[in-house]
């Protein structure tokens, strides 16, 4: 028996034998394709809804496509949608209680059977804010059910990223654009006068399988030089940067930084950073009856914490201003996250900075917040 | 699996206008032991659910006992069953009293207002145990002496173990004390040095008390305080218990005072 192929060459003609060959394991493929003016996420019935030749334009508030000279199908920034919208869907139905005529109670936990995903163009990001949603929702005692059934057994196909956006900082993040593994395939394409083709590696037992159906050809060392090159390039063409301190210890020693009120002087609360967001998982109950009132069901959905609702206790609400709220949604993202989960809870896609309405910029905050404690200590060193 | 299991209401106490006590009774298996100090999402058919501490248990060792008082729609219909209604529970959830912190030394638990419910487990499970302790002390503060809870057993209680009541605006017949807790602290006996303090009540008569306790010498690590946030699922998951680094469903509701005093003191964290 030979060693199953590992790595590989294919034309873009491989991304339809690619999505079919997934198809053919009973599972949905889903992957960008050009909607209402944006790359968004959706099912693929043809490796053709990609967006082939499309890119991006993004600034702080500011999203546009635009044309590319090339075929290009993955040369585009994270869009306004994320894996989220599978994995940890915005509304679930947990449970059914029926109360019986004699007044017992029967609850039924709700076991749904969702799509075997597959997910064609994951970017290395992405990828990583998925690892990141894994450890909140599946890591500890606890396991979130409906999380679970979505992400056990998905099929990612990671792209690895050539083309960053001006609002990219997955560099500051240790999250791109290469990708280091959780991968079933990971893919780096190249357009250059030899071509417009895919360096194609298995990451699973699983990749290897699919890849073995793909129509490929031996990997060359000058298509694996120039797609090594371009992920090289693109690290060096990050649009942002966090500042290089550790970002924790930053948030932790800030809390009363008269930054916050600069920036909530700005903050609209309006919670796009929150939607956008490919690791912001918080959720909210709502239990709601059948006209009898004999039949409940508790439902669960994406809440936002910088709804006045989301503190609300009989005390009141705990955070009331918007400075509070801004803040707790920054220090939970790059601070906190760490304390609770292990990790950062920030991944570098730059969505939240993209579509905020006001442009707020999560690193342009974490650099004023770096430099307002740089200059506290400076003053409180030359007092001294 | 973590869908409320259904249990029967099997008795209900009034203890104030508007907070009762309700025993409960597993219809089915009983979920796993609750320890003092930890709490259970309560669901209320078909309103929702509400985080509950434990307020004690039953002689059958499977119920659980749950003190609610009247505040919104959900404990407002739990406040409002009666005996062979059907209530769902999930838990237990957080962290419990640290009573082996007490060992060998003086336990003083100091509650406000409802906030006696989660300590009752505690102190009775101290008052059973008294060769595990020196000594145990209960101080009570309500706004009037009508939000007293449990004043048949507090009475039995001061026969065991020195008890101290307060309340903010005394009533025509009231011939006790008048004040908030904090002015109690002195008139029962603890060791500082080596004492384990226990608190529930409001926020703020929590952080007054804690700053009183470790300003007598009550070490920071041995003050222990059960916090509250808007809890939706118990389990980790929702984050909305959040206190800065804390999740208070799974690292709280009890935190000690060496880690809380700085959380609590930036105003709206």
């Amino acid at each position: 028996m030979t060693e199953p192929t590992r790595q590989a060459v294919m034309g873009p003609d491989g991304l339809e034998a690619l999505r079919q060959a997934l198809v053919r394991r009973g599972r949905t493929v889903v992957g960008p394709t050009v909607r209402d003016d944006a790359i968004v996420l959706a099912e693929l019935t043809s490796a053709s809804e990609l967006p082939f030749g499309w890119g991006v334009e993004v600034e702080a508030g500011r999203y546009r496509l635009r044309r590319r000279s090339d075929r290009m199908a993955f040369a585009h920034s994270a869009g306004p949608q994320s894996w989220k919208k599978y994995l940890h869907p915005e509304r679930v139905r947990q449970w059914t209680a029926d109360r019986g005529p004699d007044g017992t109670l029967t609850v039924r936990e709700e076991v749904d059977r969702p799509p075997a995903y597959a997910f064609l163009g994951v970017r290395p990001c992405d990828l990583s804010a998925i690892a990141v949603q894994d450890r909140v929702l599946v890591g500890g005692p606890h396991r979130d059910e409906a999380y679970r059934r979505r992400r056990t057994g998905a099929f990612l196909v990671v792209v690895e990223c050539v083309e960053p956006g001006a609002t990219c900082f997955c560099v500051s993040m240790g999250t791109g654009p290469a990708v280091h593994g959780g991968h079933d395939l990971a893919l780096t394409e190249v357009d250059d006068e030899r071509g417009h083709r895919f360096w194609v590696r298995a990451g699973s037992e699983a990749g290897a399988e699919v890849l073995a159906e793909l129509p490929v050809r031996p990997a060359d060392p000058t298509t694996v030089a120039r797609a090594e090159e371009a992920v090289t390039r693109a690290a060096g063409r990050m649009g942002r940067t966090m500042p290089p301190v550790d970002l924790r210890d930053l948030m932790r020693d800030t809390l009363e930084a008269e930054r916050w009120n600069d920036v909530a002087a700005r903050c609209l609360t309006c919670g796009n950073c929150t939607m956008v967001c490919p690791t912001c998982y918080c959720t909210t109950t709502e239990d709601v009856t059948d006209l009898t009132g004999e039949h409940a069901e508790r439902w669960r959905r994406w809440d936002v914490c910088y709804d006045l609702d989301f503190t609300h206790m009989h005390g009141g609400t705990v955070r009331r201003s918007g400075l509070s709220r801004y803040r707790q949604w920054l220090t939970h993202k790059i601070g906190t996250w760490h304390d609770q989960f292990g990790s950062s809870g920030c991944v570098g896609c730059g969505r939240c900075i993209v579509w905020c309405p006001v442009a707020i910029d999560i690193t342009e905050e974490a650099h004023a917040l770096h430099a307002e404690a740089s200059g506290r200590d400076a003053e409180g060193a030359g007092a001294s | 699996m973590n869908v409320p299991q259904p249990y029967q209401v099997v008795g209900r106490d009034r203890e104030t206008a508007d907070t009762v006590t309700l025993t409960l009774e597993p219809v089915g298996d009983p979920l796993p032991a609750f320890r003092p100090g930890q709490f259970a999402m309560v669901y209320a058919f078909p309103r929702g659910e509400v985080p509950l501490s434990l307020s004690g248990t039953t002689p059958s060792g499977t119920g659980l006992t749950h003190t609610v008082r009247a505040v919104g729609p959900v404990t407002s219909a739990l406040a409002g069953l009666r005996p062979g209604h059907h209530v769902g529970v999930r838990g237990p959830f957080g962290t419990p009293w640290d009573l082996a912190a007490a060992r060998g030394g003086d336990l003083l638990l100091v509650a406000g207002g409802v906030g006696l419910a989660p300590l009752r487990p505690l102190l009775l499970r101290a008052l059973d145990e008294p060769r595990d302790h020196r000594g145990v002390a209960l101080v009570v503060g309500a706004r009037t002496p009508a939000d007293l809870l449990y004043r048949d057993q507090c009475d039995t209680w001061a026969q065991r173990a020195p008890v101290a009541v307060t309340v903010d605006r005394p009533e025509p017949g009231w011939t006790g004390n008048v004040g908030v807790v904090t002015t109690l602290l002195d008139r029962v006996p603890y060791q500082p040095r080596n004492t384990t303090a226990y608190l529930c009540g409001p926020e703020v008569m929590m952080r007054a008390t804690a700053r009183d306790l470790v300003h007598r010498g009550v070490p920071a690590s041995r003050v222990f305080l059960s916090l509250e946030r808007t809890m939706r699922c118990g389990t980790g998951h929702c984050g909305q218990c959040q206190l800065g680094p804390l999740l208070l469903c799974r690292d709280g509701p009890v935190v000690a005072w060496d880690r809380a005093e700085a959380l609590l003191a930036v105003r709206e964290l």
